[in-house]
């Protein structure tokens, strides 16, 4: 019989500092920089007059 | 074994606490001195500096208080957090004094090439300025000894739980400790990324990088920096309102939740920087500055709640059941740990976070962006909110750490009002005069020929508050500094109590846990802010809808 108390699934998610780590730098990387970047090297350069 | 709080205290991480916390306290006080002298230049009717020296000292005061005094100071935090509170050693000295003296080197390098005129690029240092190669690769050393900091941060964390030096979940403040670390790697990649390359330019290595590109990178580390501070400054609040009043968080999960949302989420502000751009798409904006940011905003609103509803919550547990507000005459305000952190939080709340939302949102962005109304939101996130946050816990951490308590106390009293007052009054001016439609980073507005004697009179107001804050912040150095020379020895006792409300007679502690409308002063502040909020927000669409009349 284990006597552990169950943990929330959550709670563990809260207790792993190196999930929250690698999710902290892949969103913002990826939301921000990655998708930032790419517009960036998608826009053509204007045409002067 | 630490006298006031029985804890053990890792002697390698005080030492580095001490280095990093003085650290910061001189880049503070320069970047002070800095601050003074530019509130004085913008006062129209002042206008102190000449124009080269205004550029020189806004890079220059950009730089110490948001970079250097912010990053010294937060490494003191981490390697607090992830020490004395865990019962755990600091991972490694030679990695903490080769992050010391790299940040120290690169602090040291940038300022002397900025006063030596070689670097008047303000502190974003857009391309195609250019500045010393010296200025970059002093900045290059800060960021890299920072990350190796935070490197030493996680070793610990990561020696601490497989030593079993503690059991079970983080402390909350080192939870916020480890948000604020996370947040910090994303900071400080973005860093290294966008200077190496300025670097090798300067040097006439490489080709120019594109300015764009720059602008979106460098915000990754100028904004996100700034995120750094919010997730310490908010783990600072909790941390200060268990010491001062015994406060706890009203529910764990949801205070570690909204760490969470900071950690995913609140690193995308830095889009609204671009909001004017034209290189990137509305899609890129609006996703970055609105949806994804509200989450982060919920984040702050959330804390904004549970740091003030703990308190309460604590204080009627002690019998200060008095009314809806009556718990709220009976708190510590002369203790200036708790007048810093609760002014940091109103300052924060009401002013930065109120007006940060309005700003970010990019319809609205467009009457405000470069102008004055922008250093007015971001003095009260950064100075008001982090700032205030950072010099109420000095008022623990220098008679715990140096073993000397604090001198002129009744000085010190003080000084946070003094200083709140000041920033505020600094706020307001930026602001007003900003929607009156004044640039920042301007050096002279009479030329222009265009603001009347209101906008002067807000600049003025600017200028008041900044010759308040810069007192409150010089009485500040000058006890933190007169405190290390002159503070009596505290030699095993404990340290002289700043005042703490004491429980009541018949009074219970959690006794209160399981009633959920214990917090009704809190409820009524949370509903005025959101009364506050929508005003605002509301009044700014209705400026902008005055920008296109329709007749």
């Amino acid at each position: 019989m284990n006597n552990e108390p169950k943990i929330h699934p959550w709670q563990k998610v809260l207790d792993n500092p190196w999930l929250l780590l690698v999710l902290g730098v892949l969103i913002p990387i990826l939301s921000y920089t990655a998708w930032g970047w790419v517009e960036l090297l998608l826009t053509k350069p204007a045409l002067l007059p | 074994m630490c006298g006031t709080t029985g804890l053990s205290v890792c002697l390698d991480a005080q030492r580095f606490i001490k280095l990093n916390a003085v650290c910061g306290i001189v880049f503070l006080l320069l970047g002070g001195v800095a601050a003074l002298l530019l509130a004085l230049t913008r006062w129209q009717t002042v206008h102190l500096l000449p124009v080269d020296w205004f550029y020189r000292l806004l890079t220059f005061h950009g730089i110490n208080m948001l970079i250097l005094w912010i990053l010294f100071f937060e490494v003191a935090i981490l390697t607090f957090t992830c020490t004395t509170p865990l019962n755990a050693r600091l991972f490694s000295r030679k990695i903490a004094w080769a992050s010391f003296g790299m940040m120290l080197t690169g602090a040291v390098m940038v300022d002397y090439i900025i006063l030596a005129g070689q670097a008047d690029v303000m502190m974003t240092s857009y391309l195609p300025l250019l500045a010393h190669p010296l200025f970059y690769l002093g900045i290059i050393l800060v960021a890299v000894g920072t990350l190796i900091g935070v490197f030493n941060f996680f070793a610990t964390l990561y020696v601490a739980k497989r030593d079993r030096a503690y059991e079970g979940s983080l402390p909350i403040v080192t939870f916020g400790a480890l948000a604020a670390a996370i947040i910090a790697v994303v900071t400080l990649l973005h860093g290294a990324v966008v200077m190496i390359p300025t670097f090798t330019y300067a040097m006439g290595w490489t080709a120019q990088p594109d300015p764009a590109w720059y602008r979106l990178i460098w915000w990754g580390l100028g904004h996100q920096s700034q995120q750094v501070n919010v997730c310490a400054m908010v783990a600072v609040w909790y941390l200060l309102s268990h010491i001062t009043v015994g406060a706890r968080p009203i529910n764990e999960a949801v205070c570690r939740t909204a760490f969470v949302l900071y950690v995913l989420f609140i690193n995308l502000a830095s889009a609204h920087h671009l909001l004017v751009d034209p290189g990137v798409g509305a899609a890129w904006k609006i996703w970055n500055t609105s949806y994804a940011m509200y989450l982060a905003v919920l984040a702050s609103m959330v804390h904004g709640f549970t740091v003030p509803a703990g308190v309460e919550l604590a204080m009627r547990e002690k019998g200060y059941t008095r009314g809806i507000f009556g718990w709220v005459t009976a708190l510590p305000w002369k203790n200036p740990a708790f007048s810093g952190t609760a002014l940091s939080l109103v300052i924060f709340g009401f002013l930065g976070g109120i007006t940060g939302v309005t700003l970010g949102t990019q319809q609205i962005n467009i009457i405000a962006h470069n102008t004055l109304r922008i250093p007015g939101h971001f003095h009260v996130t950064v100075v008001g909110g982090t700032t205030l946050a950072f010099m109420a816990l000095a008022y623990y951490v220098i008679p715990l750490i140096f073993q000397r308590d604090f001198i002129c106390r009744g000085v010190a009293r003080v000084q946070p009002w003094l200083f709140g007052f000041g920033i505020v009054l600094l706020a307001f001016g930026m602001s007003f005069a900003g929607t009156m439609g004044v640039p920042r980073r301007s050096w002279d507005i009479d030329a222009q020929g265009v603001y009347g004697p209101a906008a002067h009179l807000w600049l003025g107001v600017l200028g008041i508050g900044g010759i308040l804050a810069f007192t409150g912040l010089l009485l500040f150095a000058l006890l933190c500094v007169g405190t290390l020379f002159f503070g009596p020895k505290i030699e095993g006792r404990a340290m002289a109590d700043w005042g703490t409300p004491p429980a009541l007679a018949g009074s219970q502690p959690g006794s209160l846990a399981n009633d959920h409308y214990a917090t009704k002063g809190t409820i009524v502040l949370t509903l005025t802010f959101l009364a506050c909020f929508a005003v605002y927000y509301f009044a700014n669409w209705k400026a902008l809808a005055d920008v296109w009349p329709v007749r």
